[in-house]
């Protein structure tokens, strides 16, 4: 096996493997019960997912100026989906669009009037 | 709150203008995908626009970098990555059954803004744990968790969180934030002001 079958199969590993992982993330969107156990499956296996497809580009494309272009999608989608996702999390929560009857337990509840007084008031 | 914000000296306000710029830079050289002079030049130019024209609130980073305990904390966080998003996955293709969930309240030891929005960022990136709300005020994290067994389960995963800002602390913290992560977690909640 020469190195260039090696690399193509390792990359072939990857984008498969981030293929799956999206397509994960897409089933678990229609069958996940509320709001924010839809969150999860829509951020989350999704960012590993591109990174393994990106990993698989990179190594098929192999040139210093587009990987660093994908190192840079890589960071922002990082940085970023998690601030999505607890966005609409949290208004999702506050416009009592989660039923949080269903959940095992709800910490957040006890504290939930007095924390978002203290966020009006600009301390949060 | 003045011991959420130790005060900044000249010396490390400085520091961090010069790792804001260091950061812009290199990210207009990527996005050009390419280093020249013009790129680095211009890429000065627009870091400092930026700067002025959106300046970032204060980071109170006081701490140390210690590259071998980042390096650990990043290998942990990509194990933790992957293991979760196979989990997350394998949840999504058991038909016929419904994950139960739970929100958790995480009180954290260290309560700098820096030190939050990092713990937030790195637990909500880990598939099956989401941030629902933050106390800036009291460092708790309020953590939606996905394929929650029972109680003892969501213990479990509390713990996981504050063994993540351990490592964390180790990896970027000052010596003061050392010592707060090697104290026993203030796991009385009632202690708190309500």
């Amino acid at each position: 096996m020469t190195l260039q079958t090696a690399l193509d199969t390792l990359a072939a590993v990857f984008m498969i493997g981030g293929a799956i992982l999206s397509l994960s993330a897409g089933v678990a969107l229609l069958r996940f019960p509320d709001l924010l156990s839809r969150m999860h499956a829509a951020t989350k296996p999704q960012v590993l997912g591109l990174i393994l497809v990106l990993n698989g580009c990179a190594i098929r494309i192999g040139t210093l100026k587009e990987i660093t272009t994908l190192l840079l999608i890589v960071v922002f989608q990082l940085a970023t989906s998690p601030v999505a996702a607890h966005m609409i999390g949290r208004a999702a929560y506050r416009d009592d669009y989660v039923p949080t009857g269903e959940l095992l337990k709800d910490e957040l509840a006890p504290d939930a009037e007095r924390l978002w007084k203290a966020q009006r008031e600009g301390r949060g | 709150m003045s011991q959420l914000k130790p005060a900044l000296s000249r010396r490390d306000h400085l520091r961090n203008r010069i790792a804001a710029v260091c950061g812009l830079v290199l990210t207009w050289n990527l996005l050009w995908g390419e280093f020249t002079w013009a790129n680095l030049i211009t890429g000065v130019l627009v870091a400092f626009a930026i700067l002025i024209f959106f300046p970032l609130p204060p980071v109170t980073f006081a701490g140390r970098v210690r590259p071998l305990r980042l390096a650990w904390f990043l290998l942990r966080f990509f194990t933790d990555l992957l293991v979760a998003s196979i989990q997350v996955a394998w949840l999504a293709f058991q038909f016929g059954k419904r994950p139960n969930s739970a929100i958790a309240a995480v009180q954290l030891r260290v309560r700098s803004d820096l030190n939050l929005t990092l713990v937030a960022e790195a637990v909500s990136l880990v598939p099956g744990s989401l941030i629902t709300d933050a106390d800036r005020e009291n460092g708790i994290l309020y953590i939606h968790m996905l394929g929650v067994k029972d109680l003892e389960h969501l213990e479990r995963f509390k713990a996981g969180v504050l063994r993540l800002e351990a490592r964390l602390v180790k990896a970027i913290g000052s010596d003061a934030e050392l010592r707060m992560i090697q104290q026993p977690a203030p796991s009385d909640r009632q202690e708190r002001p309500q």
